[in-house]
Protein backbone atom coordinates (compact mmCIF):
# COMPACT_ATOMS: atom_id res chain seq x y z
CA UNK A 1 0.00 0.00 0.00
CA UNK A 2 1.04 3.49 -0.75
CA UNK A 3 1.32 5.60 2.64
CA UNK A 4 0.70 9.12 1.59
CA UNK A 5 1.46 12.47 3.73
CA UNK A 6 -1.80 13.08 3.74
CA UNK A 7 -3.04 9.39 5.35
CA UNK A 8 0.26 9.46 7.51
CA UNK A 9 -1.11 13.01 9.19
CA UNK A 10 -4.53 11.46 9.69
CA UNK A 11 -2.65 8.26 11.22
CA UNK A 12 -1.19 10.54 13.77
CA UNK A 13 -4.31 12.36 14.70
CA UNK A 14 -6.08 8.51 14.84
CA UNK A 15 -3.19 7.44 17.13
CA UNK A 16 -4.22 10.72 19.86
CA UNK A 17 -7.64 9.42 19.68
CA UNK A 18 -6.88 6.10 20.04
CA UNK A 19 -4.49 7.05 23.27
CA UNK A 20 -8.24 9.15 24.39
CA UNK A 21 -9.70 5.74 24.04
CA UNK A 22 -6.87 3.68 25.71
CA UNK A 23 -7.12 6.19 29.08
CA UNK A 24 -10.60 5.95 29.23
CA UNK A 25 -10.32 2.10 29.40
CA UNK A 26 -7.62 2.61 31.59
CA UNK A 27 -8.74 5.12 34.17
CA UNK A 28 -10.99 3.72 36.15
CA UNK A 29 -8.45 0.85 37.48
CA UNK A 30 -6.04 3.59 37.93
CA UNK A 31 -8.77 5.29 40.16
CA UNK A 32 -8.83 2.60 42.00
CA UNK A 33 -5.55 1.85 42.49
CA UNK A 34 -4.71 5.35 43.38
CA UNK A 35 -7.77 5.57 46.21
CA UNK A 36 -6.42 2.09 47.86
CA UNK A 37 -3.84 4.32 48.92
CA UNK A 38 -5.56 6.90 51.13
CA UNK A 39 -7.03 7.01 54.45
CA UNK A 40 -10.71 5.59 54.25
CA UNK A 41 -11.68 9.70 55.12
CA UNK A 42 -9.99 11.41 52.29
CA UNK A 43 -10.97 9.33 49.58
CA UNK A 44 -14.74 11.12 49.26
CA UNK A 45 -13.67 14.77 49.64
CA UNK A 46 -11.38 14.60 46.58
CA UNK A 47 -11.07 11.22 44.45
CA UNK A 48 -9.04 12.11 41.58
CA UNK A 49 -5.85 13.63 43.65
CA UNK A 50 -2.83 12.08 44.05
CA UNK A 51 -2.65 11.14 47.70
CA UNK A 52 -0.45 13.31 49.53
CA UNK A 53 1.74 13.31 52.86
CA UNK A 54 -1.96 13.34 54.27
CA UNK A 55 -3.80 11.31 52.84
CA UNK A 56 -1.67 8.80 52.27
CA UNK A 57 -1.67 5.75 54.19
CA UNK A 58 0.52 3.10 53.15
CA UNK A 59 -0.66 -0.61 52.74
CA UNK A 60 -3.51 0.06 56.33
CA UNK A 61 -6.78 -0.05 53.67
CA UNK A 62 -5.10 -3.40 52.44
CA UNK A 63 -4.54 -4.80 55.95
CA UNK A 64 -7.96 -3.52 57.30
CA UNK A 65 -10.08 -5.21 54.16
CA UNK A 66 -8.02 -8.52 54.52
CA UNK A 67 -9.14 -8.82 58.19
CA UNK A 68 -12.43 -7.65 57.32
CA UNK A 69 -13.29 -10.18 54.42
CA UNK A 70 -10.93 -12.80 54.31
CA UNK A 71 -10.29 -12.17 51.14
CA UNK A 72 -7.20 -14.31 50.74
CA UNK A 73 -9.15 -17.54 51.78
CA UNK A 74 -11.51 -16.48 49.08
CA UNK A 75 -8.78 -16.53 46.70
CA UNK A 76 -7.78 -19.66 47.22
CA UNK A 77 -11.50 -21.28 47.00
CA UNK A 78 -11.48 -19.13 43.38
CA UNK A 79 -8.73 -21.02 42.34
CA UNK A 80 -9.43 -24.23 43.51
CA UNK A 81 -13.17 -24.04 41.93
CA UNK A 82 -12.03 -22.46 38.84
CA UNK A 83 -9.00 -25.07 38.24
CA UNK A 84 -10.89 -28.40 39.36
CA UNK A 85 -14.44 -27.00 37.46
CA UNK A 86 -12.02 -26.29 34.13
CA UNK A 87 -10.34 -29.96 34.48
CA UNK A 88 -13.58 -31.92 34.94
CA UNK A 89 -15.58 -29.73 31.91
CA UNK A 90 -12.16 -30.21 29.72
CA UNK A 91 -12.07 -33.97 30.74
CA UNK A 92 -16.22 -35.21 30.60
CA UNK A 93 -17.16 -33.14 27.83
CA UNK A 94 -15.03 -33.89 25.37
CA UNK A 95 -15.59 -37.44 25.87
CA UNK A 96 -19.12 -37.08 25.32
CA UNK A 97 -18.74 -34.51 22.44
CA UNK A 98 -16.60 -37.38 21.06
CA UNK A 99 -18.79 -39.84 21.88
CA UNK A 100 -21.67 -38.79 20.36
CA UNK A 101 -20.55 -37.50 17.76
CA UNK A 102 -19.23 -41.11 16.61
CA UNK A 103 -22.15 -42.71 17.87
CA UNK A 104 -24.97 -41.98 15.90
CA UNK A 105 -28.63 -42.94 17.46
CA UNK A 106 -31.45 -41.26 18.63
CA UNK A 107 -29.89 -41.29 22.27
CA UNK A 108 -27.36 -39.06 21.42
CA UNK A 109 -29.02 -37.08 19.09
CA UNK A 110 -31.30 -36.04 21.64
CA UNK A 111 -28.46 -35.32 24.40
CA UNK A 112 -26.67 -33.22 21.44
CA UNK A 113 -29.55 -31.26 21.21
CA UNK A 114 -30.25 -30.68 24.82
CA UNK A 115 -26.89 -29.40 25.53
CA UNK A 116 -27.56 -27.08 22.76
CA UNK A 117 -30.42 -26.02 24.18
CA UNK A 118 -29.30 -24.94 27.53
CA UNK A 119 -26.58 -22.80 26.06
CA UNK A 120 -30.49 -20.54 25.59
CA UNK A 121 -31.77 -20.61 28.97
CA UNK A 122 -31.11 -18.37 31.55
CA UNK A 123 -29.62 -18.92 34.77
CA UNK A 124 -32.45 -17.02 36.34
CA UNK A 125 -34.85 -20.08 35.09
CA UNK A 126 -33.20 -22.94 36.94
CA UNK A 127 -31.75 -20.97 39.90
CA UNK A 128 -33.64 -21.82 42.58
CA UNK A 129 -34.55 -25.26 42.06
CA UNK A 130 -31.23 -25.93 41.54
CA UNK A 131 -29.99 -24.80 44.34
CA UNK A 132 -32.51 -26.65 46.56
CA UNK A 133 -31.37 -29.44 44.57
CA UNK A 134 -27.86 -29.03 45.63
CA UNK A 135 -29.10 -28.64 49.11
CA UNK A 136 -31.10 -32.05 49.27
CA UNK A 137 -27.60 -33.58 47.54
CA UNK A 138 -25.58 -32.12 49.59
CA UNK A 139 -23.40 -30.06 47.04
CA UNK A 140 -23.05 -27.17 49.38
CA UNK A 141 -19.59 -27.62 49.07
CA UNK A 142 -16.72 -26.93 46.81
CA UNK A 143 -16.70 -30.35 45.35
CA UNK A 144 -20.07 -29.71 44.21
CA UNK A 145 -19.90 -26.39 43.15
CA UNK A 146 -17.14 -27.96 40.54
CA UNK A 147 -20.01 -30.72 39.70
CA UNK A 148 -22.76 -27.93 39.17
CA UNK A 149 -20.29 -26.13 36.75
CA UNK A 150 -19.69 -29.29 34.55
CA UNK A 151 -23.44 -29.75 34.49
CA UNK A 152 -23.81 -26.20 33.69
CA UNK A 153 -20.92 -25.50 31.79
CA UNK A 154 -21.24 -28.94 29.66
CA UNK A 155 -24.05 -27.22 27.08
CA UNK A 156 -21.05 -24.97 25.54
CA UNK A 157 -18.65 -27.36 25.75
CA UNK A 158 -19.95 -29.74 24.28
CA UNK A 159 -20.97 -27.96 21.19
CA UNK A 160 -17.67 -26.76 20.70
CA UNK A 161 -15.92 -30.04 21.16
CA UNK A 162 -18.37 -31.58 18.75
CA UNK A 163 -18.38 -29.20 16.29
CA UNK A 164 -14.52 -29.60 16.06
CA UNK A 165 -14.45 -33.42 15.71
CA UNK A 166 -17.13 -33.50 13.11
CA UNK A 167 -14.13 -31.99 10.88
CA UNK A 168 -12.04 -34.68 12.41
CA UNK A 169 -10.82 -37.28 10.03
CA UNK A 170 -12.59 -40.79 11.20
CA UNK A 171 -9.49 -42.33 9.34
CA UNK A 172 -6.95 -42.96 11.62
CA UNK A 173 -9.09 -43.69 14.92
CA UNK A 174 -10.00 -46.97 12.44
CA UNK A 175 -6.12 -47.31 11.93
CA UNK A 176 -5.44 -47.20 15.40
CA UNK A 177 -8.57 -49.59 15.94
CA UNK A 178 -7.70 -52.37 13.82
CA UNK A 179 -4.03 -51.91 15.33
CA UNK A 180 -5.66 -53.31 18.57
CA UNK A 181 -6.34 -50.30 20.33
CA UNK A 182 -9.56 -50.34 22.88
CA UNK A 183 -11.61 -46.92 22.40
CA UNK A 184 -10.20 -45.41 25.46
CA UNK A 185 -6.99 -45.68 24.38
CA UNK A 186 -8.01 -44.51 21.10
CA UNK A 187 -9.31 -41.73 22.63
CA UNK A 188 -6.42 -40.62 25.42
CA UNK A 189 -3.79 -41.62 22.63
CA UNK A 190 -5.18 -40.59 19.12
CA UNK A 191 -8.35 -38.46 19.33
CA UNK A 192 -7.53 -35.86 22.29
CA UNK A 193 -4.24 -34.60 21.30
CA UNK A 194 -5.79 -33.63 18.05
CA UNK A 195 -8.28 -31.79 19.97
CA UNK A 196 -6.18 -29.44 22.09
CA UNK A 197 -6.43 -26.68 20.66
CA UNK A 198 -10.24 -26.73 20.92
CA UNK A 199 -9.40 -27.91 24.35
CA UNK A 200 -7.36 -24.63 25.20
CA UNK A 201 -10.49 -22.38 24.30
CA UNK A 202 -13.09 -24.16 26.08
CA UNK A 203 -10.29 -24.05 29.29
CA UNK A 204 -10.06 -20.53 28.86
CA UNK A 205 -13.68 -19.50 28.23
CA UNK A 206 -14.65 -21.61 30.73
CA UNK A 207 -12.75 -20.68 33.13
CA UNK A 208 -13.18 -16.83 32.46
CA UNK A 209 -16.77 -17.35 32.90
CA UNK A 210 -16.29 -19.42 36.51
CA UNK A 211 -13.28 -17.13 38.20
CA UNK A 212 -16.05 -14.11 37.79
CA UNK A 213 -19.63 -15.96 38.36
CA UNK A 214 -21.55 -14.59 41.15
CA UNK A 215 -24.38 -15.80 41.60
CA UNK A 216 -24.08 -19.80 41.69
CA UNK A 217 -21.12 -19.77 44.41
CA UNK A 218 -23.77 -17.06 46.44
CA UNK A 219 -26.46 -19.04 46.10
CA UNK A 220 -25.00 -22.59 46.64
CA UNK A 221 -22.41 -22.12 49.12
CA UNK A 222 -23.59 -18.75 50.11
CA UNK A 223 -22.01 -16.38 52.59
CA UNK A 224 -22.05 -18.25 56.00
CA UNK A 225 -19.73 -20.77 55.05
CA UNK A 226 -15.68 -20.75 54.64
CA UNK A 227 -15.75 -21.31 50.96
CA UNK A 228 -16.55 -17.78 49.91
CA UNK A 229 -15.57 -16.89 46.10
CA UNK A 230 -14.12 -13.17 45.63
CA UNK A 231 -17.13 -11.94 43.83
CA UNK A 232 -19.35 -13.36 46.83
CA UNK A 233 -16.20 -11.53 49.07
CA UNK A 234 -16.80 -8.12 46.98
CA UNK A 235 -20.52 -8.42 47.27
CA UNK A 236 -20.41 -8.85 51.27
CA UNK A 237 -18.30 -6.33 51.93
CA UNK A 238 -20.39 -3.72 50.05
CA UNK A 239 -23.86 -5.02 50.56
CA UNK A 240 -23.82 -6.18 54.73
CA UNK A 241 -23.23 -3.25 56.13
CA UNK A 242 -24.15 0.43 56.55
CA UNK A 243 -20.99 2.56 56.70
CA UNK A 244 -18.94 1.47 54.18
CA UNK A 245 -15.08 1.30 54.45
CA UNK A 246 -14.16 2.83 51.29
CA UNK A 247 -10.75 2.50 51.35
CA UNK A 248 -11.05 -1.44 52.33
CA UNK A 249 -13.27 -1.63 49.19
CA UNK A 250 -10.98 -0.20 46.65
CA UNK A 251 -8.22 -2.06 48.15
CA UNK A 252 -9.98 -5.38 48.11
CA UNK A 253 -10.87 -4.53 44.14
CA UNK A 254 -7.59 -3.78 43.33
CA UNK A 255 -6.37 -7.27 44.83
CA UNK A 256 -9.47 -8.80 43.24
CA UNK A 257 -8.55 -7.80 39.52
CA UNK A 258 -4.61 -8.16 39.72
CA UNK A 259 -4.73 -12.02 39.39
CA UNK A 260 -7.10 -11.57 36.50
CA UNK A 261 -4.40 -9.33 34.90
CA UNK A 262 -1.55 -11.57 35.46
CA UNK A 263 -3.30 -14.44 33.95
CA UNK A 264 -4.30 -12.05 31.10
CA UNK A 265 -0.60 -10.71 30.46
CA UNK A 266 1.33 -14.01 30.96
CA UNK A 267 -0.99 -15.66 28.29
CA UNK A 268 -2.72 -13.17 26.12
CA UNK A 269 -2.41 -14.62 22.70
CA UNK A 270 -4.33 -17.87 23.79
CA UNK A 271 -7.14 -16.12 25.30
CA UNK A 272 -7.70 -13.23 22.14
CA UNK A 273 -7.38 -16.22 19.95
CA UNK A 274 -9.26 -18.41 22.26
CA UNK A 275 -11.91 -15.55 22.84
CA UNK A 276 -12.60 -15.36 18.74
CA UNK A 277 -12.57 -19.10 18.41
CA UNK A 278 -15.22 -19.69 20.87
CA UNK A 279 -17.38 -16.37 19.88
CA UNK A 280 -17.02 -17.62 15.98
CA UNK A 281 -18.23 -21.36 16.76
CA UNK A 282 -20.52 -20.35 19.76
CA UNK B 1 -15.50 -49.15 14.98
CA UNK B 2 -19.02 -47.67 15.85
CA UNK B 3 -20.12 -50.82 16.89
CA UNK B 4 -16.76 -51.09 19.63
CA UNK B 5 -17.33 -47.64 21.26
CA UNK B 6 -20.98 -48.08 21.32
CA UNK B 7 -20.16 -50.22 24.33
CA UNK B 8 -18.47 -47.74 25.87
CA UNK B 9 -21.44 -45.68 27.00
CA UNK B 10 -20.96 -45.37 30.32
CA UNK B 11 -17.38 -44.12 30.24
CA UNK B 12 -17.76 -41.54 27.88
CA UNK B 13 -20.99 -40.03 28.67
CA UNK B 14 -22.65 -40.86 32.37
CA UNK B 15 -20.00 -38.24 34.02
CA UNK B 16 -21.68 -35.58 32.16
CA UNK B 17 -24.76 -36.83 32.23
CA UNK B 18 -25.09 -36.80 35.83
CA UNK B 19 -24.17 -33.58 36.11
CA UNK B 20 -26.05 -31.89 33.43
CA UNK B 21 -29.08 -34.00 34.99
CA UNK B 22 -28.62 -32.08 37.98
CA UNK B 23 -27.22 -28.45 37.25
CA UNK B 24 -30.05 -28.37 34.22
CA UNK B 25 -32.45 -31.03 33.10
CA UNK B 26 -34.10 -31.87 36.83
CA UNK B 27 -34.03 -27.78 37.86
CA UNK B 28 -35.43 -26.74 34.44
CA UNK B 29 -37.81 -29.04 34.30
CA UNK B 30 -38.89 -28.57 38.17
CA UNK B 31 -38.86 -24.90 37.47
CA UNK B 32 -41.14 -25.28 34.52
CA UNK B 33 -43.88 -27.02 36.70
CA UNK B 34 -43.47 -24.68 39.56
CA UNK B 35 -44.22 -21.90 37.60
CA UNK B 36 -47.53 -22.97 37.71
CA UNK B 37 -47.51 -23.76 41.57
CA UNK B 38 -47.93 -21.41 45.14
CA UNK B 39 -44.77 -23.00 47.06
CA UNK B 40 -42.06 -21.86 49.62
CA UNK B 41 -40.07 -24.53 48.90
CA UNK B 42 -39.66 -27.33 45.91
CA UNK B 43 -41.82 -29.74 48.76
CA UNK B 44 -44.53 -28.08 49.29
CA UNK B 45 -45.71 -26.94 45.92
CA UNK B 46 -49.54 -26.75 45.39
CA UNK B 47 -50.76 -26.57 41.43
CA UNK B 48 -52.45 -23.27 40.92
CA UNK B 49 -52.78 -23.15 36.97
CA UNK B 50 -51.54 -19.51 35.50
CA UNK B 51 -52.64 -17.63 38.86
CA UNK B 52 -48.20 -16.60 38.48
CA UNK B 53 -48.02 -15.68 35.65
CA UNK B 54 -51.23 -13.29 35.95
CA UNK B 55 -49.47 -11.97 39.45
CA UNK B 56 -46.02 -11.45 37.85
CA UNK B 57 -47.53 -8.60 34.79
CA UNK B 58 -49.38 -7.24 37.77
CA UNK B 59 -48.48 -3.36 38.43
CA UNK B 60 -46.87 -3.78 41.85
CA UNK B 61 -44.68 -6.51 40.66
CA UNK B 62 -42.14 -3.87 38.77
CA UNK B 63 -41.80 -6.53 36.43
CA UNK B 64 -43.18 -4.53 33.28
CA UNK B 65 -41.12 -1.74 34.01
CA UNK B 66 -37.77 -3.75 34.54
CA UNK B 67 -38.63 -5.23 31.03
CA UNK B 68 -39.01 -1.62 29.51
CA UNK B 69 -35.76 -1.03 31.31
CA UNK B 70 -34.21 -3.93 29.76
CA UNK B 71 -35.63 -3.20 26.58
CA UNK B 72 -34.29 0.45 26.35
CA UNK B 73 -31.27 -0.60 27.71
CA UNK B 74 -30.11 -3.38 25.59
CA UNK B 75 -30.95 -1.08 22.51
CA UNK B 76 -28.96 2.00 23.35
CA UNK B 77 -25.91 -0.78 24.63
CA UNK B 78 -26.43 -2.71 21.66
CA UNK B 79 -25.90 -0.12 19.19
CA UNK B 80 -22.88 1.74 21.12
CA UNK B 81 -20.99 -0.98 21.65
CA UNK B 82 -20.82 -2.39 18.30
CA UNK B 83 -20.26 1.32 16.54
CA UNK B 84 -17.66 2.05 18.90
CA UNK B 85 -16.08 -1.48 18.76
CA UNK B 86 -16.47 -1.37 14.64
CA UNK B 87 -14.96 1.93 14.53
CA UNK B 88 -12.22 1.07 16.27
CA UNK B 89 -11.78 -2.31 14.83
CA UNK B 90 -11.39 -0.02 11.48
CA UNK B 91 -8.81 2.11 13.30
CA UNK B 92 -6.57 -0.66 14.51
CA UNK B 93 -6.80 -2.55 11.18
CA UNK B 94 -4.92 0.76 9.86
CA UNK B 95 -1.45 0.01 10.15
CA UNK B 96 -0.88 2.95 13.13
CA UNK B 97 1.83 2.63 15.63
CA UNK B 98 0.90 0.68 19.11
CA UNK B 99 -1.89 -1.15 17.32
CA UNK B 100 -1.14 -4.73 19.71
CA UNK B 101 -0.54 -2.95 22.55
CA UNK B 102 -3.81 -0.76 22.35
CA UNK B 103 -5.71 -4.24 20.98
CA UNK B 104 -3.97 -5.58 24.37
CA UNK B 105 -5.58 -2.93 26.35
CA UNK B 106 -9.24 -2.21 25.49
CA UNK B 107 -9.61 -5.93 25.54
CA UNK B 108 -8.79 -6.33 29.22
CA UNK B 109 -11.73 -4.84 30.77
CA UNK B 110 -13.42 -7.57 29.40
CA UNK B 111 -11.86 -10.04 31.70
CA UNK B 112 -12.73 -8.56 34.94
CA UNK B 113 -15.90 -9.81 36.62
CA UNK B 114 -19.46 -7.66 36.92
CA UNK B 115 -19.06 -7.48 40.74
CA UNK B 116 -15.97 -6.41 40.70
CA UNK B 117 -16.53 -3.69 37.71
CA UNK B 118 -19.73 -3.25 38.91
CA UNK B 119 -18.07 -1.65 42.26
CA UNK B 120 -15.18 -0.13 40.95
CA UNK B 121 -17.82 1.71 38.09
CA UNK B 122 -19.78 2.70 40.82
CA UNK B 123 -16.98 4.41 42.91
CA UNK B 124 -16.13 6.22 40.01
CA UNK B 125 -19.24 7.56 38.86
CA UNK B 126 -20.03 8.31 42.83
CA UNK B 127 -16.68 10.33 43.02
CA UNK B 128 -17.49 12.46 39.30
CA UNK B 129 -21.39 12.45 41.01
CA UNK B 130 -20.16 13.75 44.11
CA UNK B 131 -18.85 17.13 42.86
CA UNK B 132 -22.58 18.31 41.99
CA UNK B 133 -23.72 16.75 45.56
CA UNK B 134 -25.05 13.76 44.60
CA UNK B 135 -25.12 10.08 43.24
CA UNK B 136 -25.66 7.46 41.26
CA UNK B 137 -28.59 5.66 43.49
CA UNK B 138 -30.48 9.74 43.45
CA UNK B 139 -31.85 9.58 39.76
CA UNK B 140 -32.72 6.86 37.40
CA UNK B 141 -30.94 8.43 34.45
CA UNK B 142 -27.38 8.18 35.91
CA UNK B 143 -28.09 4.73 36.52
CA UNK B 144 -29.40 4.12 33.33
CA UNK B 145 -26.23 5.56 31.66
CA UNK B 146 -23.77 4.58 34.43
CA UNK B 147 -25.03 0.96 33.51
CA UNK B 148 -24.63 1.37 29.50
CA UNK B 149 -21.01 3.47 30.03
CA UNK B 150 -19.99 0.60 32.20
CA UNK B 151 -21.56 -2.30 29.46
CA UNK B 152 -19.43 -0.36 26.73
CA UNK B 153 -16.46 -0.22 28.82
CA UNK B 154 -16.24 -3.74 29.64
CA UNK B 155 -17.76 -5.31 25.99
CA UNK B 156 -16.16 -2.81 23.17
CA UNK B 157 -12.83 -4.43 23.38
CA UNK B 158 -14.22 -7.86 23.25
CA UNK B 159 -16.40 -7.03 19.98
CA UNK B 160 -13.21 -5.09 18.84
CA UNK B 161 -11.33 -8.26 18.23
CA UNK B 162 -14.12 -10.04 16.74
CA UNK B 163 -14.20 -7.31 14.12
CA UNK B 164 -10.45 -7.27 13.65
CA UNK B 165 -10.77 -10.79 12.70
CA UNK B 166 -13.51 -10.69 10.09
CA UNK B 167 -11.59 -7.22 8.60
CA UNK B 168 -8.56 -9.51 8.00
CA UNK B 169 -10.36 -12.05 6.79
CA UNK B 170 -11.50 -9.78 3.45
CA UNK B 171 -9.36 -10.28 0.34
CA UNK B 172 -7.02 -7.45 0.24
CA UNK B 173 -7.31 -7.81 -3.87
CA UNK B 174 -11.55 -6.74 -3.64
CA UNK B 175 -10.64 -3.78 -1.88
CA UNK B 176 -8.10 -3.12 -4.06
CA UNK B 177 -10.06 -3.87 -7.38
CA UNK B 178 -12.97 -1.25 -5.03
CA UNK B 179 -10.28 1.36 -5.43
CA UNK B 180 -8.88 1.14 -8.83
CA UNK B 181 -12.76 1.32 -9.73
CA UNK B 182 -12.37 4.78 -8.34
CA UNK B 183 -14.54 3.98 -5.06
CA UNK B 184 -14.05 6.43 -2.12
CA UNK B 185 -12.94 5.20 1.18
CA UNK B 186 -16.60 5.69 2.71
CA UNK B 187 -17.96 3.69 -0.80
CA UNK B 188 -15.17 1.00 0.27
CA UNK B 189 -16.41 0.84 3.72
CA UNK B 190 -19.90 0.88 2.93
CA UNK B 191 -19.96 -1.11 0.03
CA UNK B 192 -17.26 -3.78 0.18
CA UNK B 193 -15.98 -4.21 4.21
CA UNK B 194 -19.36 -4.08 5.56
CA UNK B 195 -21.29 -6.82 2.97
CA UNK B 196 -17.44 -8.72 3.95
CA UNK B 197 -17.93 -8.52 7.66
CA UNK B 198 -21.85 -9.25 8.18
CA UNK B 199 -21.17 -13.34 10.10
CA UNK B 200 -18.73 -11.21 12.55
CA UNK B 201 -21.95 -8.77 12.52
CA UNK B 202 -23.89 -11.71 13.59
CA UNK B 203 -21.76 -12.78 16.33
CA UNK B 204 -21.36 -9.48 17.85
CA UNK B 205 -25.16 -8.10 17.73
CA UNK B 206 -25.96 -11.81 19.45
CA UNK B 207 -23.07 -11.58 22.24
CA UNK B 208 -24.27 -7.86 22.93
CA UNK B 209 -27.90 -8.58 22.69
CA UNK B 210 -27.79 -11.57 24.92
CA UNK B 211 -25.58 -10.92 27.37
CA UNK B 212 -27.04 -6.91 27.95
CA UNK B 213 -30.51 -8.77 28.40
CA UNK B 214 -29.11 -11.32 30.90
CA UNK B 215 -27.27 -8.59 32.90
CA UNK B 216 -27.35 -9.34 36.31
CA UNK B 217 -24.08 -8.69 38.26
CA UNK B 218 -23.01 -5.42 36.69
CA UNK B 219 -26.77 -4.55 37.79
CA UNK B 220 -26.87 -5.31 41.00
CA UNK B 221 -23.19 -4.09 41.69
CA UNK B 222 -24.00 -0.49 40.48
CA UNK B 223 -27.25 0.25 41.71
CA UNK B 224 -29.00 -2.52 42.90
CA UNK B 225 -32.03 -1.22 41.68
CA UNK B 226 -32.09 1.94 42.93
CA UNK B 227 -33.57 4.09 43.43
CA UNK B 228 -37.11 2.46 44.14
CA UNK B 229 -36.14 -0.21 41.28
CA UNK B 230 -36.15 2.52 38.78
CA UNK B 231 -32.98 1.14 37.32
CA UNK B 232 -33.96 -2.72 38.07
CA UNK B 233 -33.25 -5.09 34.84
CA UNK B 234 -35.14 -8.07 34.59
CA UNK B 235 -33.01 -10.60 35.83
CA UNK B 236 -32.75 -8.84 39.24
CA UNK B 237 -36.30 -8.27 39.28
CA UNK B 238 -36.63 -11.99 39.21
CA UNK B 239 -34.17 -12.33 41.71
CA UNK B 240 -35.64 -9.97 43.85
CA UNK B 241 -38.70 -11.71 43.51
CA UNK B 242 -37.24 -14.87 44.81
CA UNK B 243 -35.11 -13.73 47.66
CA UNK B 244 -36.79 -10.64 48.90
CA UNK B 245 -39.62 -11.70 50.52
CA UNK B 246 -41.51 -15.33 51.02
CA UNK B 247 -44.50 -16.09 49.70
CA UNK B 248 -44.17 -14.87 45.78
CA UNK B 249 -41.33 -17.90 44.43
CA UNK B 250 -44.06 -18.91 42.17
CA UNK B 251 -44.12 -15.58 40.87
CA UNK B 252 -40.79 -15.65 40.92
CA UNK B 253 -40.69 -18.76 38.90
CA UNK B 254 -43.39 -18.02 36.39
CA UNK B 255 -41.72 -14.46 35.75
CA UNK B 256 -38.40 -16.85 34.41
CA UNK B 257 -40.10 -18.92 32.44
CA UNK B 258 -41.49 -15.67 30.85
CA UNK B 259 -37.63 -14.02 30.69
CA UNK B 260 -36.36 -17.63 29.19
CA UNK B 261 -38.87 -17.27 26.57
CA UNK B 262 -38.29 -13.62 25.71
CA UNK B 263 -34.51 -14.54 25.72
CA UNK B 264 -35.04 -17.53 23.30
CA UNK B 265 -36.94 -15.75 20.87
CA UNK B 266 -34.41 -12.05 20.39
CA UNK B 267 -32.20 -15.05 20.09
CA UNK B 268 -33.57 -16.57 17.17
CA UNK B 269 -35.14 -13.70 15.56
CA UNK B 270 -32.01 -11.87 15.59
CA UNK B 271 -29.67 -14.73 14.28
CA UNK B 272 -32.24 -15.12 11.28
CA UNK B 273 -32.40 -11.97 10.16
CA UNK B 274 -28.66 -11.14 10.34
CA UNK B 275 -27.86 -14.55 8.97
CA UNK B 276 -29.87 -13.75 6.20
CA UNK B 277 -27.57 -10.75 4.79
CA UNK B 278 -24.60 -12.40 5.34
CA UNK B 279 -22.71 -12.65 2.04
CA UNK B 280 -21.43 -16.31 1.03
CA UNK B 281 -17.44 -16.14 0.67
Amino acid sequence: MITSKKSRTINVILFFVLCIVGAFVLYPLFFILNNSFKGKFFISKDPFALPTSETFSGLTNYVNGLIKTGLLSAVGWSFFITILSVVLIVLFTAMTAYYITRVKTKVTQGLYYMFVFSMIVPFQMVMFTMSSLADTFHLKNPVGMCILYLGFGAGQAVFMFAGFIKSVPIDIEEAAMIDGCTPLQNYFKVVFPVLKPTAITVAILEAMWIWNDFLLPYLVIGISTKYKTIPVVVQMLVGSNGNKDMGALMAMLVLSIIPIIIFYLSCQKYIIEGVVAGAVKG
Amino acid sequence: MEKTLKKYFVIFTVPTIIAFAFAFIIPFAQGLYLSFCNFTTVNNATFVGFENYKLAFSSGQGFTSALLFTVGFTVISVITINLFAFTLALLLTRKIKGTNLFRTVFFMPNLIGGIVLGYTWQQMINAILYQFETTIVSNAKYGFWGLVILMNWQMMGYMMIIYIAGLQNIPTDLIEAAKIDGATSWQTLIKVKLPMVMSSITICMFLTLSNSFKLFDQNKALTNGAPMNKTQMLALNIYDTFYGKTGYEGVGQAKAVVFFIIVAAVALIQLSITRSKEVEQ
